[in-house]
């Protein structure tokens, strides 16, 4: 009988492999993504065991941190200033998940990013707890103040940038929500506020500022086409160009109006400058048929249309059209059509022109900073990409300044401080009051903020709303937190 | 197999297993006070008094063997007071974090069954100085072992505890009479396959190179089949159902050397799986569990597989240390998920040496069965040895997902004392027919001796 005893022993054998196969993959191949799961307890509650980096202002001052909590979690994630800084922190919820900079860095926050490597190594071998990284944001705690003040009970969002650096000063976007109510360990309590979120028409868990639906940018757009012709050398800041009270499309019978029903100067023509000071329509439709849809798109491009940005939030790409006939064209040119930005977008347009042409990469996150406020990473600042030449920018920033001094733009001059800014009012064509939109930069010689305003819907004045009146007060407000700092 | 002229003086190697055992408790103790460190930051309380108990009865056994079984295998009582012992640690471990202490929790009762079963197993191997004595109570132990096998049918007597009917109520205790049916009924195979294998293995037509049996001596094999459906049917319990019928046929095989009966049980195996899959819901749902255990409608019926691998993967390599990783997350953390309980805390490396614990235990249990001189023995150790071995495979098989999870108790560790008792069972007979395979032969009716198996072991491997 031993032949079949050792060929028994032998199926005995492959019985054994299969059993040590099989923990190998389970607790080595497999073991990251089974970690990795959202419905993993174990991860949760280890995630939860650690102290979480904190999220700073540049003073320190937490915005969002880890306090201990007794109970099986053993750290409750709070967020001091609840709503102002909603957008930016997101929140952390184990019922939930991660929203916000709490998801887009949570491998610093919590400790696991590759890059925090060597302090995971001395903390062992000091024997310290193991914590998360912290991070210190660029935000302007005034500036972010002045925005959410601004904005009210109005719908919308602000965006302020360094125009140096590519800093984000402000991000607020309205309706604001309390990350505290997601946060909390009570899960009934979590629930029931992520429902009344959801359900909320207003939508406060969007945040505008870079993400959603996007917004038609409307006038604002202006300058781009006006970029887009400068740098072609299509015409110069006093060419005179036709501008009359409506603008026969090619191809349509459906005409494109001025806002005021009537022609931007004597003989239907003007100068690019005076038609960027009063947002001449009729003017800038020509000139977006005169550029073309190619040069405008690529103008648009080097501004950062299109671009997957992280900063490190995901930032929604703007885009123009890819196929445009030329009424499409000429809609598209002064911000109509199908144009979407984000208000990040356009404060990255008007933060490019006050740079002297260099659009600088946004960015949240100042530096990495560990438990004892050592600086494990710091921010380098870096450019994006020359959205238009030195000269350009130069002319652009001068019509702009006009066009705050007396055009449009009249609500956000400063005393003493030269702003440059343009109104925009988007119209939806759903039978909704217009979108506000105003974008500045200040002080014109010397930027240290360029801002962008959007209110949804003419905010609280309905149809009468425009860019201008509504959203230029806003724009001031956050340039005035910046500057007298 | 080596033929030197030279005598070779046969070794007992009981001083060997004297230092694997004491080498053993070593491990367990440690492993003890680094789960009590880990959880309330003292020595346990009872390290001394539980320690010094556990000492005294496995020096016990191990006299016992010294003076009524010198020869038996030294290996197979420090890996079964291993195996054991790690299984206590992980009881205790899950009393803490349940918030049971020392005298109510489940390791103390664990630890009461494993006194007794320590104590069973030494009187099996004082009483019976020969296991062919056993050969005398053939029907005896088939009677006794289909009794206890459909025991959990009788109404009133039996239980049904989380879908599965095999467990008999005896006042506060449940007691898995399956168990200890395993033993009677190898007993029972051995000994009626050693009086039937020539005419099961010689009579016969050829068919497709397969010489198949003649229709009337498949009585026994259809028989086994029957009485496991009726297993897996009525008691709901694949585990056992897979294990009695595995075994029988390893068993047949091994007494016939013909392929063509195991050719005959895998295809009544997959039939009767393939009917019982298509006409029982519960056996469907197993499956579907095995197949995708993270799916909606499988975390809706039972999370525990999912929660179990999840445990594995926390413990990656290395293990969460004892005491530090969460196994009770899982249900049953102490029982059938007693294995992903360890392999979250002491890690794949861990696990792995679990695994080659058991290996080198059914391995002892194969060496016996080759070197015993009967084919009763010979059976009988094969039997034993491979039910541990199918067990554990169908056991950690099941939540590993090799196959799907069925319900048996993970041999020497899972918490229950029924499979405790039975287990050590299996250490003492195993240990019995150990000492007669290894034991030389007197020179006696003029039989010139013949030499014992040869321990392949490198003698320098040992101390």
């Amino acid at each position: 009988m031993n032949l079949p005893i050792i060929r028994l022993s032998r199926v005995v054998t492959a019985l054994f492999a299969a059993l040590l196969i099989a923990t190998t993959v389970i607790q080595f191949a497999q073991a990251p993504s089974l970690r990795a799961r959202p419905d993993n307890r174990r991860t949760l509650l280890d995630n939860y065991s650690r102290a979480r980096g904190a999220i700073l202002l540049p003073g320190d001052q937490a915005i969002a941190s880890s306090k201990p909590s007794a109970g099986e979690l053993a750290y409750l994630r709070s967020y001091p200033q609840g709503p102002l800084y909603s957008h930016v922190t997101g929140y952390y919820s184990f019922v939930y998940g991660a929203a916000g900079l709490e998801a887009a860095s949570d491998d610093l926050l919590s400790g696991s990013s590759d890059a925090l490597f060597y302090k995971r190594v001395s903390d062992l071998l000091s024997g310290k707890q193991a914590t998360g990284a912290s991070l210190q944001l660029t935000l302007n705690p005034k500036a972010q103040a002045a925005a959410s003040k601004g904005l009210g009970n109005q719908r919308g969002a602000v965006v302020a940038i360094n125009p140096k650096t590519g800093a984000i000063l402000a991000m607020v976007s309205h309706p604001e929500y309390d990350p505290n109510a997601l946060a909390t360990h009570d899960s009934n309590d979590a629930v029931a506020a992520m429902n009344a979120l959801n359900a909320d028409p207003t939508r406060p868990l969007v945040n505008r500022a870079i993400g959603g639906n996007l917004y038609p940018p409307g006038s604002v757009f202006k300058i781009v086409t006006a970029a887009a012709a400068l740098s072609n050398q299509t015409v110069t800041e006093t060419t005179q160009i036709p501008a009359p009270a409506r603008m026969d499309l090619p191809q349509t019978s459906v005409g494109l109006p001025n806002y005021d029903k009537a022609a931007c100067g004597p003989n239907e023509q003007t100068t690019l400058q005076h038609a960027l000071e009063i947002s001449c329509n009729t003017a800038f439709g020509w000139l977006g048929l005169k550029v073309g849809a190619d040069p405008l798109r690529a103008q648009a491009a080097k501004f950062g249309f299109g671009e997957s940005l992280r900063v490190p939030l995901r930032v929604t790409p703007s885009s123009v059209p890819a196929e445009l006939n030329p009424p499409q064209l000429a809609q598209s040119a002064i911000g109509q059509y199908d144009v979407r930005v984000t208000p990040l977008q356009v404060a990255m347009v008007s933060a490019a022109i006050a740079n002297r042409g260099v659009l600088m990469t946004p960015y949240l996150v100042e530096r990495v900073v560990g438990a004892n406020l050592d600086i494990l990473d710091q921010h380098t600042p870096q450019q994006l990409s020359q959205a238009v030449s030195p000269e350009v920018a130069a002319t652009l920033t001068r019509m702009l300044v006009s066009t705050v001094d007396t055009g449009t733009g009249k609500p956000a001059r400063i005393s003493g401080v030269a702003v440059a800014g343009k109104t925009g009012t988007a119209q939806q064509g759903n039978g909704l009051p217009p979108h506000a939109w105003f974008t500045a930069f200040a002080p014109a010689d010397d930027p240290q903020v360029a801002v962008a305003v959007v209110v949804e819907d003419g905010g609280n004045m309905g149809e009468e709303a425009a860019g201008g009146r509504l959203a230029g007060p806003i724009a001031k407000a956050v340039m005035e937190a910046v500057i007298t700092r | 197999m080596i033929t030197t002229v030279e005598t070779i003086t046969p070794r007992t190697r009981r001083n060997v297993e004297l230092v694997l055992c004491l080498f053993a408790l070593a491990i367990v103790l440690s492993a003890w006070v680094n789960v009590d460190l880990a959880l309330k930051g003292v020595l346990p309380a009872s390290l001394a008094t539980v320690g010094g108990g556990l000492l005294v009865l496995v020096v016990g056994f191990h006299l016992v063997l010294r003076w009524r079984a010198s020869f038996a295998d030294p290996l197979l009582l420090p890996v079964a007071t291993l195996l054991n012992g790690m299984g206590l640690v992980m009881i205790h471990r899950l009393d803490l974090a349940g918030g049971r202490d020392s005298l109510s929790g489940n390791a103390f009762r664990q630890l009461q069954w494993t006194g007794l079963s320590l104590v069973v197993a030494a009187g099996v191997l004082w009483m019976l100085r020969d296991h062919r004595r056993l050969q005398r109570y053939t029907y005896t132990a088939m009677a006794a072992g289909l009794a206890l096998l459909l025991l959990p049918l009788v109404p009133g007597l039996g239980k049904e505890i989380y879908g599965s009917r095999i467990w008999i109520g005896l006042g506060s205790y449940s007691f898995q009479p399956g168990e200890i049916a395993k033993i009677a009924l190898t007993v029972f195979f051995a000994a009626y396959l050693v009086q039937t294998r020539d005419v099961l293995s010689l009579a016969g037509r050829k068919f497709v190179g397969l010489t198949l049996p003649r229709a009337r001596d498949l009585g026994p094999i259809i028989l086994a089949w029957l009485v496991s459906l009726a297993v897996l049917v009525f008691e709901r319990d694949l585990g056992s159902s897979l294990l009695f019928f595995g075994l029988f046929v390893a068993m047949l095989y091994v007494a016939t050397e013909r392929i063509s009966w195991i050719a005959i049980g895998l295809t009544l195996f997959a039939a009767g799986t393939y009917v019982a899959y298509l006409l029982f819901p519960h056996v469907q749902r197993r499956v579907m569990l095995w197949l995708d255990p993270f799916s909606d409608e499988s975390i809706r019926q039972s999370d525990q597989l999912a929660k179990g691998l999840m445990g594995m993967a926390s413990g990656g390599l290395f293990g969460t240390g004892l005491g530090q990783g969460r196994p009770w997350i899982t249900s049953f953390a102490d029982s059938d998920f007693i294995f992903p309980s360890l392999g979250e805390e002491i890690g794949l490396f861990g696990v792995f040496a679990l695994l080659v614990l058991y290996g080198l235990f059914v391995e002892r249990g194969l060496r016996t069965a080759l070197g015993v001189r009967d084919g009763f023995g010979k059976l009988l150790s094969i039997g034993l040895a491979f039910s541990v071995a199918l067990q554990v495979f169908v056991v950690i098989g099941g939540v590993t997902r090799v196959i799907p999870l069925t319900g048996l108790t993970t041999p020497f560790m899972s918490l229950g004392g029924s499979a405790l008792l039975a287990n050590w069972t299996i250490v003492a007979l195993l240990l019995r027919i150990s000492d007669q395979a290894r034991r030389p032969v007197p020179e006696a009716d003029g039989i010139p001796a013949r030499l014992p198996l040869r321990d392949p072991a490198p003698a320098g491997g040992m101390p």
